[in-house]
């Protein structure tokens, strides 16, 4: 099992969602963080007062998938959060060492 | 805020004395309409600084100071609320001598011989025109708590509340009830008005000529040290706004730069509050502009229009001159032109033609922007919500332009001369002297009095919270809530 941990921008969370749904992946956690990568910050204008504004809002996604679900999870996040733009984000999978159901006890592909 | 006065006995005495052969002094009856919209406007004023100011400043702020700038807001209208009814409208609105007024009606012992408080009356610009003297109390009341309430947005974010606690009752007793005093004291229009008919009246120009020279002088010696200049200032440029600024520039420049200021972001938490009490501020103004007018009259209109006119074009000039230099416009300067807006109009609002207003608007529109941003970066000074830059630069800019916009031949209504019993010649040179008076008098007064008291304060508990405590931010620290638990 792995954890499919994705940095997508804000508005591309509506899309990632449908396109999970659509390859049968039916859970799903959702964080605001900010962050920066190559896109910088940006800057903002208060009155004047000039602001370099260098973590920019995202939205990180955690995804629990069976080891052979992983390479289509990616498909889908990355052609729904695909912009072409500097600042669409990362994905990053992780080892997922054992998982439980609270409510049953079932325990790893069936808690999935 | 205005010219007049509350009536008094003493004056109706000396009207009687000088009058009785050939008219009768009837006293005056208060208009239920007038009364009404003094009222009314009372409240809408207070509307300007809680909820209004309040937010605006609030949503300026960070997030973890937004509960310090509301109780500091909050704490300036109810304690200057109470220290009005104990001494402040007596100091300010009684007379005594040029500067300051007397105790003669502390704890609002304002009854008339015989009456109840009920029965006293407060003059107006007109006449044998009054108002409820109550009304009058609380109406001046609220323009005594908002003036303070605009002081804090200078030292926002890292005063200690101790500090802010003790310094505006000291600020409103030794600064704003003299600067109060001296422009707005004076001894209402009634006593002088009727000197002058029994004047016109007598037959005997020259044997009437020693009593209604003897009234001028009663008229003309009991007034504020800047009314007696002839500088005018119809809803409290002077008074309120340059008062305050100046204060603001002071304390900015003693209390020292916030941490980090000019290195981390300090971005405003919400200008969606800004946005609200921006425009609550506009709403309220109205009271505070057109209710300076003491009378629900034609003056009062043109108050409100001047007031309309001339914050959108204010508002309009940031915008757009923003647009220009900076390539966006911004929310924040669209309401910082605004608040610029109603700020210059104060002075303005019941002497300027539309017109002029919408000149003074667009002028001092790209004048506040131009002090909010280059002079304070170039000089750079910390006044955290640009207290000087919008109220005393706004303000300057309003009292002088008020002092070009009354001309009649600009649209302007001119200065009433109750001496002569109509509009007196406008003569430039005299009239923007007299506005320099008090401008420069204010500016005085309140840089060298707040800067003693700042000083005063530091010394007692401290003006300054320490690092950790403005890192962490007021609200924990200070008032032990945060704003918003999420």
């Amino acid at each position: 099992m792995k954890i499919v941990m994705a940095i997508i921008k804000p508005f591309k969370l509506e899309e990632v969602r449908d396109a999970l749904t659509a390859i049968g992946v039916h859970g799903l956690t959702v964080t605001e963080v900010k962050g920066y990568g190559r896109q910088k910050g940006h800057t903002e204008i208060y009155r004047g007062a000039e602001y370099a504004v260098s973590f920019l809002p995202k939205i990180k996604i955690e995804v629990a998938v069976a080891s052979d679900q992983v390479d289509k999870t990616i498909d889908a996040i990355t052609s729904a959060a695909k912009t072409g733009q500097i600042g669409d984000g990362k994905i990053f999978v992780i080892n997922l060492d054992h998982a439980v159901r609270i409510r049953t006890g079932e325990a790893d592909a069936a808690a999935l | 805020m205005t010219f007049k006065r509350p009536y008094s006995a003493g004056l109706a005495a000396l009207a009687v004395g000088l009058f009785a052969a050939t008219a009768a002094y009837a006293e005056p009856t208060v208009n239920k309409g007038d009364n009404a919209w003094m009222l009314t406007s009372t409240v809408l004023v207070l509307l300007m600084t809680i909820p209004g100011l309040a937010l605006f400043y609030g949503g300026l702020v960070r997030s973890k100071n937004m509960l310090s700038v509301l109780m500091q807001v909050f704490y300036t209208v109810c304690i200057v609320t109470l220290l009005w009814a104990l001494y402040g409208y007596s100091l300010a609105f009684t007379g005594g001598s040029d500067f300051i007024g007397g105790f003669s009606k502390a704890f609002l012992k304002i009854a008339p011989e015989g009456k109840t408080i009920l029965d006293a009356q407060a003059a107006t610009f007109s006449a044998d025109v009054n108002i409820t003297e109550l009304i009058y109390i609380c109406f001046q009341m609220t323009f005594a708590a908002i003036t303070p309430a605009l002081i804090v947005g200078a030292f926002a974010e890292r005063m200690k509340f101790a500090a802010v606690a003790l310094f505006v009752p000291l600020w409103v007793t030794l600064i704003y009830l003299p600067i109060a005093h001296m422009v707005w004291y004076w001894p209402g229009p009634d006593a002088i008005s009727a000197a002058l008919k029994t004047f016109e009246a007598a037959t005997d120009k020259a044997a009437a000529q020693a009593a209604f020279d003897a009234a001028k002088t009663a008229f003309g010696d009991d007034a504020g040290f800047i009314f007696k200049k002839g500088a005018i200032d119809f809803a409290g440029g002077t008074v309120v706004h340059i008062n305050a600024g100046i204060a603001g520039l002071v304390g900015a420049l003693l209390i020292g730069k916030r941490v980090g200021y000019g290195k981390e972001l300090m971005a405003p938490h919400s200008l969606t509050m800004t946005m609200i009490g921006a425009s609550l501020l506009w709403v309220g103004w109205f009271g505070f502009n057109a209710g300076s007018n003491l009378e629900a009259s034609g003056g009062a209109a043109l108050a409100m229009t001047n007031s309309f006119v001339a914050t959108a074009a204010a508002a309009m000039a940031w915008m757009f001159a923003e647009w220009i230099v900076k390539g966006h416009p911004s929310v924040l300067g669209a309401l910082s032109g605004a608040v610029a807006g109603l700020v210059a109009v104060t002075p303005a609002a019941g002497y300027a033609g539309p017109m002029g207003a919408i000149v003074l608007g667009l002028v001092v529109g790209v004048v506040c922007l131009f002090f909010c941003t280059v002079v304070k970066n170039a000089l750079g000074y910390d006044d955290s919500l640009d207290v000087f830059g919008v109220h005393c630069i706004g303000g300057i800019v309003g009292a002088l332009g008020t002092g070009i916009l009354v001309n009649p031949a600009l649209g302007g209504t001119g200065v009433m001369d109750y001496t002569i019993g109509k509009i007196a010649d406008y003569d430039f040179v005299a009239q923007m002297t007299s506005q320099f008076w008090g401008v420069c008098t204010t500016l005085v007064w309140s840089g060298i009095g707040s800067a003693i008291l700042f000083k005063v304060v530091d010394v007692i508990v401290g003006l300054r919270v320490n690092v950790e405590t403005e890192r962490e931010g007021l609200d924990v620290t200070e008032h032990t809530e945060r704003a918003y638990n999420m």
